[in-house]
């Protein structure tokens, strides 16, 4: 049978580009969500059904200087994902697999999730000062 | 004209559900599944930020509302479906012993049903209970 499926080269002969950082990112990210931010997301419902006490161990960690390091860290995580996700949705339909688009898409997946860390940061801050 | 990039089996191959007896099933719901985190997602990201604070008495009043317990446990349901579909496939391309990649394979679904009955009783406990 004719196929002209894309065939995997070995890893290490690779060159770094970004579409492909992308692609490992998206994994690597996937994989932290699934493992990190579901245990993360589990404990504090948990610790929110469980009562004020747990609850309360839960938060004292959570807005500890780790927690902090963890929550920009995990959000970042996740807007990468998010927007890698996107991207791998435009390109199910077959579109985006010209060199330069996918170099495109793929610079601007990393650039977005950035910006969208820094915005959702910014709003979540300011939303506490409102509140 | 351009050659058609194929990345995939023929639909009509996949349709007949393939060697693998399970056809474009999994590939599929992964993408379902990802829909349903980009909406859910961001709903949940958006109330965490527009939740007058993330004490305890602010969030369980907030999860005890019918309009938020159900998306809630839709988001558990799509996310957690999500990314076992996800870690599957990374066991299934990493690990190549077969007894090895068994017991990941299992574990990630001990995992998944361990953590999604954990994270669905804390939603039902709050919405039924602690009010």
């Amino acid at each position: 049978m004719a196929s002209n499926r894309p065939l995997s080269p070995h890893l290490s002969i690779w060159k770094w580009r970004v579409h492909m950082a992308t692609s490992i990112a998206h994994r690597v990210t996937g994989n932290a969500l699934a493992f990190g931010g579901v245990v993360l997301f589990t404990w504090w419902l948990a610790a929110a059904a469980s009562g004020k006490d747990a609850y309360t161990s839960f938060a004292t960690i959570a807005s500890g200087p780790i927690g902090w390091i963890v929550w920009v860290g995990l959000s970042w995580v996740f807007f990468q994902h998010l927007c890698s996700g996107l991207r791998h949705l435009v390109m199910d339909s077959g579109r985006g697999f010209a060199l330069a688009a996918s170099k495109l898409s793929a610079t601007w997946v990393f650039i977005g999730a950035i910006i969208l860390t820094i915005v959702f940061w910014s709003v979540f801050l300011l939303g506490s000062g409102i509140r | 004209m351009a050659t058609k990039f194929t990345s995939a089996s023929d639909l009509k191959t996949v349709r007949g559900l393939g060697s693998a007896k399970s056809g474009v099933h999994h590939w599929w719901m992964q993408r379902v599944t990802a829909v349903g985190n980009v909406v859910l997602m961001l709903w949940f990201i958006m109330s965490l930020i527009l939740l007058p604070s993330l004490s305890h008495s602010s969030v369980i009043a907030w999860i005890a509302q019918p309009v938020v317990a159900i998306p809630l446990l839709l988001l558990i349901l799509s996310v957690f479906w999500h990314f076992r579909l996800g870690v599957q496939v990374m066991i299934e391309d990493y690990v190549h012993a077969e007894g090895t990649k068994m017991l990941a394979l299992l574990a990630l679904k001990f995992y998944v049903v361990a953590a999604g009955a954990t994270a669905v009783f804390a939603v039902l406990s709050i919405a039924f209970g602690a009010r």
